[in-house]
């Protein structure tokens, strides 16, 4: 893109993002600030769900349409166990293992069985969902289940002009920037996270070069979807776990995939960012058309840069 | 189309019709361009050539299947006719939308329930229902705006979806059809949010009632006979040999000078108007539109019921479509109504596990199977004679 160019569309997209953000700011700023730190909690929790579903996909070239179960799952696992243990904490790990056991069951299983094949892969994940979601709803009903987290992350916090904001979303916030290093630091300090970067440049070079390919894709699938887990406790604590929360996180991780870059776990971050705030000022300002915010973005993305913001051509 | 029947037809001068602007330009500037091999089949003259043209493509089992499904409600109940038989034969429209697009296109689009539902609901706002946001215009010019609006956005989603390939194009289909979901619960001005439309009026013509059972049957039966027909016309025309080609190879088409993104999108417009027709259809039928109708079980309940039949031959979404609406009425005898996804969900996952090709792949080989069983036994028989 040359000089012009970009200059142009920082013109173009800059000056009304810059007008609004004046005009909320000069019009209600608690409204406007509250809004903000809502679109930033909403996006460490699409964070968390999306970068293990890039990872996925990134390497094994596997659009797992089963992730949003998965993280279902994972939040239903924690509350059973957080029920019955009483440690909020307990839960969280519950959920994660569950979920990245699942996760491993599924690429040994099933998964490794039909490498290469991505479509066919793609509709296993669709059928798995529409069983994990029956059965989900089977087994717990269509209740609302609701976390019981420690009650020192539970109060409320005051900070300037919001006032005060629920400290466990805070925390949210703070879980999900501590995952989101921990996971740069395993993908780029460690060998088997090193494994995984090659896998995602190439595959084939990765295999001939004597790694045991199969044991890469299984270790990246248990934390893709444990990953999930973790974000079906951890969100499930700060909203609620509910039949059709599978089907707006998988909605939710696509779009964020898709604008971010798929395979890209910083750009699952930047799309993260982008889709929970737009969709928070949607819904604060323009309730009846929050979701078109949404679909704006990724038209944008996909009409200028369809491998998404960080995203490399395939 | 078999690769060998398609390399042929490729040969026989389909390259001429490439969409390219260029292309067309090269077309006309030559002096007689060589007739398509479509052309040539369709040149008949004598009787005697076209008796022998309908005896060499229409079979006994054509036939069988013609009369079956002309009579069937003249035997079945009111039940099997509405609820089982035209229902089966709309949502195979849609789903035949989606083999046109997937099977012979390489593009597998979740949002063609969309498009469907799109032509629903604009059908419902132009014509009468029990809302007052519907105009009540006349049927028939409601249909038509209905038909016409669904197949430019299909043409937007296919322009929009084209840009990316394979897996990717299901993410993108996937969110724009959830998308529109989404705004059809959340607007009230123009789809009236969660209820949508209700008790929409169906037309009906000199005084037959077409939402009777057995009108709509025949309506349905004509669309769905029309779209197989269409599609397997379509599919033997210099279009869609070009498109299989794409689906094959498309860097290869592209180096051929066949513009590969005009060839797709046009596959997204004319799969669209397939699409509506069944929506249009599907509306008439439910008697309501409402986002229920373009949820997220919908779009993927479009997909299985092409997975299901088989997505390498037209008839193959309406045998999914006939075995998914059987399932889906007679769940309530095998698992219970409420584990209805359950058992659609297994049989998806079984089909795609060990079929390569839906029940038509089983029942392909089945037959291969039992030729190659038979075959030697007759041949021993008539040595011996």
């Amino acid at each position: 893109m040359s000089r012009f160019w970009r200059w142009f569309w920082g013109v173009v997209i800059g000056l009304p993002a810059a007008a609004f953000v004046a005009w909320g700011l000069a019009d209600n700023p608690k409204l406007f600030l509250t809004t903000g730190m809502n679109g930033l909690t909403l996006a460490a929790l699409y964070f968390l769900v999306a970068s293990g579903f890039t990872l996925v996909f990134g390497l094994m070239r596997n659009v797992n349409l089963a992730h949003g179960s998965i993280y279902l799952l994972g939040a239903y696992v924690g509350y059973v166990v957080g029920d019955r243990t009483g440690s909020w904490l307990v839960a969280v790990a519950a959920g994660f293992a569950s979920a990245a056991l699942f996760g491993l069951v599924l690429q040994v299983a099933v998964f490794r069985f039909m490498h290469g094949e991505d479509l066919r892969q793609t509709m296993v994940t669709i059928g798995l969902s529409i069983m994990m979601a029956d059965i989900l709803l089977w087994i717990f009903g269509g209740e609302i289940y609701q976390f019981d987290p420690p009650r020192a992350i539970f109060g409320r916090t005051p900070l300037p002009i919001v006032q005060v904001y629920p400290t466990y979303r805070l925390v949210l916030l703070l879980m999900s920037a501590a995952i989101g290093v921990l996971l740069w630091w395993f993908l780029n300090r460690t060998r088997v996270g090193m494994m995984i970067r090659a896998g995602v440049d190439d595959r084939g070079m990765l295999a001939a070069s004597g790694v045991n390919v199969q044991f890469v894709f299984a270790v990246t699938f248990a934390i893709g979807a444990g990953l999930a887990g973790f974000a079906g406790v951890v969100g499930g604590t700060a909203l609620s776990i509910a039949p059709g929360e599978d089907t707006r996180y998988q909605l939710a991780s696509l779009v964020v995939v898709i604008v971010g870059g798929m395979g890209s776990v910083v750009g699952a971050a930047i799309g993260a960012i982008l889709i929970g705030v737009a969709e928070q000022y949607g819904l604060a300002y323009a309730p009846t058309y929050s979701v078109v915010f949404t679909f704006v973005i990724m038209a944008l993305v996909l009409a200028f840069r369809p491998q998404g913001i960080l995203g490399r051509r395939a | 189309m078999s690769a060998a029947e398609w390399r042929k037809a490729m040969n026989a001068g389909a390259g001429q019709y490439a969409w390219t602007t260029g292309a067309r330009a090269r077309t006309a500037a030559r002096p007689s361009p060589r007739p398509s091999p479509l052309g040539r089949e369709g040149e008949v003259s004598v009787p005697a050539d076209w008796a022998r043209w309908v005896g060499r493509r229409v079979g006994v089992r054509h036939v069988l299947v013609l009369v079956v499904v002309l009579a069937y409600p003249w035997v079945a109940t009111p039940f099997f006719t509405f609820q089982i038989g035209a229902q089966a034969l709309a949502l195979g429209l849609i789903a035949l939308s989606l083999t046109l697009l997937a099977g012979y296109g390489g593009m597998v689009s979740l949002a063609q329930m969309t498009v469907a539902g799109i032509a629903g609901y604009m059908y419902a706002i132009f014509a009468t229902s029990g809302t007052d946001i519907s105009l009540r215009w006349p049927w028939g010019l409601a249909v038509a705006l209905a038909l016409v609006i669904a197949t430019v956005c299909a043409t937007l989603i296919g322009w929009f979806s084209v840009r990316t390939e394979g897996i990717y194009t299901i993410m993108i289909t996937l969110s724009i059809g959830v998308a529109f979901y989404y705004l059809a619960q959340q607007n009230y001005s123009l789809f009236n949010g969660f209820q949508g439309f209700q008790s929409v009026m169906t037309p009906a013509v000199r005084g037959v009632e077409l939402r009777a059972p057995i009108p709509f049957y025949y309506l349905t039966l004509f669309w769905a006979l029309a779209g197989y027909f269409f599609v397997a016309y379509l599919l033997r025309a210099p279009f869609g040999v070009a498109l299989q080609g794409i689906r094959d190879n498309p860097r290869r088409m592209s180096a051929l000078g066949f513009n590969v993104t005009a060839h797709r999108v046009a596959a997204y417009a004319v799969a669209g108007f397939i699409a509506a027709i069944g929506g249009v259809l599907m509306v008439w039928y439910n008697g309501l539109v409402s986002p229920g109708s373009v949820g997220t079980s919908w779009l993927i309940n479009i997909l299985i019921i092409s997975v299901l039949g088989g997505m390498r031959h037209p008839i193959g979404p309406f045998v999914g479509a006939i075995v998914f609406v059987l399932l889906q009425n007679f769940a309530v005898d095998l698992v219970g109504r409420e584990r209805f996804n359950l058992l659609i969900g297994a049989v998806f996952l079984v089909i795609v596990l060990f079929s390569s090709d839906g029940l038509l792949g089983w029942w392909g080989s089945a037959r291969r199977y039992l030729h190659a069983r038979l075959e030697p036994a007759r041949l021993a028989g008539r040595r011996r004679a």
